[in-house]
């Protein structure tokens, strides 16, 4: 029971702080959104160069810096990889395609669905499927692989790289790209913003919260203590909109914030996300806090978070209120493609391994 | 002999899964699970006991042991 009021207030907390950010002047219904936030991170840095969504979001190195210090704090700071992180640049790469095609992370898709985005219904249902579809693959034997310790200094990349990123927010050299227009132009305070981050990150550590486990533990091993966070983050987020942001409450398809009604590209988008999340073992606001423990694994498939902003920018392949271009509709068609490949073939290798070792230890042990 | 779960070093979900396929064979022969995240500790830790199993965890220097029985 404990537990269960613990994760509902971890919810409870993005959930507020999705509306006051709004309040206090983030995009509407983008209060947090870690995968937009990680595209206007790479927009600032000007790896892309899509004028409207440039800007070092701090509640990115707000969730980093408070996880890690939690981590630390509780000696759970751990430096380790090397467990297929190749596989994983490219699951994050496309994780960050579906993504900008639907135009939102899972959390920002709980956080439309809780200011009457009904749009974010259909890319739940596609998220719910990937999510069936890459417990398929773990079932028959897909694996990440195995991580081992590593240097200290390699677990320390992602506090690191946070502190620098502080650094050019406040100084803002001429080479850090800052949206004059767009949703990258709606920015809350610096201060409001790292302190939401760093609360959120923060309990996040503790919790373990993740929006794909939420899901994933309920259809793998009938588990719903994640989902009460998910349910916390949805309440919460429809409490603080209604009473911070009445205006922009609204049921339906069309008109809704930064969002487009191309169901089949809302659905394939998120099924993209779903399956990529499911297979690298957390969705980006997970993989952030772990990259935040030492876990360098997850810092690689931020970078392919980033390298994937970059390329779906630059391509033209993102989503905008107009609709998906035909560039995104062909990149979520090819990353499907890639992911179900990679994971299909990973899930034969090991499944040939297993037998061989099953029979050279005559089935006792399981490896 | 009890069956070994050498679940070390795996993201989330394996461990679980593992240990799954483990207890949906018990024979009544402990189940000893390595770990080495506090995480994966209390996820098999939940499981197993959601399942009705007792579990018993023992601290080595760097590494986690779950004894799952019944």
């Amino acid at each position: 029971m404990k537990n269960k009021f613990k994760i509902i207030f971890a919810g409870g907390l993005i959930g507020i702080f999705g509306a006051v950010l709004v309040f206090v002047g983030n995009p509407v219904n983008m209060g947090i959104c870690v995968a937009c936030f990680y595209r206007d991170i790479t927009g600032a840095l000007g790896l892309h160069r899509a004028s409207v969504v440039q800007y070092l979001r701090p509640e990115i190195m707000g969730f980093v810096l408070g996880a890690f210090i939690i981590a630390k704090l509780k000696k759970e700071f751990k430096p380790r990889g090397g467990s297929s992180p190749l596989i994983r640049f490219f699951f994050g790469f496309f994780l960050i395609v579906g993504a900008l095609v639907f135009l939102g992370c899972p959390l920002r898709m709980i956080l439309r669905l809780a200011n009457g985005d009904l749009n974010a219904v259909v890319g739940l249902a596609g998220y719910i499927t990937g999510i069936i579809i890459g417990i398929r693959f773990l079932k028959i034997g897909f694996t990440i692989g195995r991580s081992v310790n590593q240097p200290k200094i390699a677990g320390y990349s992602m506090p690191i790289i946070s502190i620098v990123l502080l650094i050019f927010l406040f100084i803002a050299p001429s080479f850090i790209f800052f949206s004059e227009s767009g949703p990258g132009s709606y920015t809350a305070p610096i201060i409001w913003s790292l302190a939401a981050g760093l609360l959120i990150g923060g309990t996040l550590q503790r919790t373990r919260l993740c929006t794909a486990g939420g899901f994933r533990d309920i259809i793998l091993i009938k588990d719903f203590h994640l989902m009460w966070g998910l349910i916390g983050i949805f309440i919460f987020s429809l409490i603080g909109n209604l009473i911070l942001n009445p205006d922009n409450f609204m049921i339906g398809f069309s008109g809704q914030p930064i969002a487009h009604s191309e169901h089949i590209w809302n659905f394939l988008g998120m099924v993209l996300v779903g399956l990529t999340a499911v297979l690298l073992g957390g969705c980006p606001l997970r993989q952030t806090i772990l990259a935040a423990e030492g876990d360098t694994d997850a810092v690689i498939t931020i970078f392919g978070f980033i390298a994937g902003s970059a390329f779906v920018h630059n391509f033209g392949l993102a989503a905008s209120p107009k609709g998906v271009p035909q560039n995104g509709k062909i990149a979520v068609v090819i990353g499907i493609i890639v992911v179900l490949g990679i994971a299909f073939m990973v899930a034969k290798e090991n499944q040939r391994k297993r037998k061989l070792s099953k029979e050279a230890k005559g089935g006792k042990v399981s490896v | 002999m009890s069956k070994i779960v050498d679940a070390r070093g795996r993201s989330c979900p394996e461990p679980v899964i593992m240990t799954k396929q483990a207890v949906e064979t018990f024979d009544g022969k402990e189940i000893h699970v390595l770990l080495d995240a506090v995480v994966a500790v209390e996820n098999v830790k939940r499981y197993a006991q959601n399942k009705g199993f007792n579990v018993e965890k023992r601290d080595n220097y760097d590494d986690f042991l779950l004894i799952i029985s019944k």
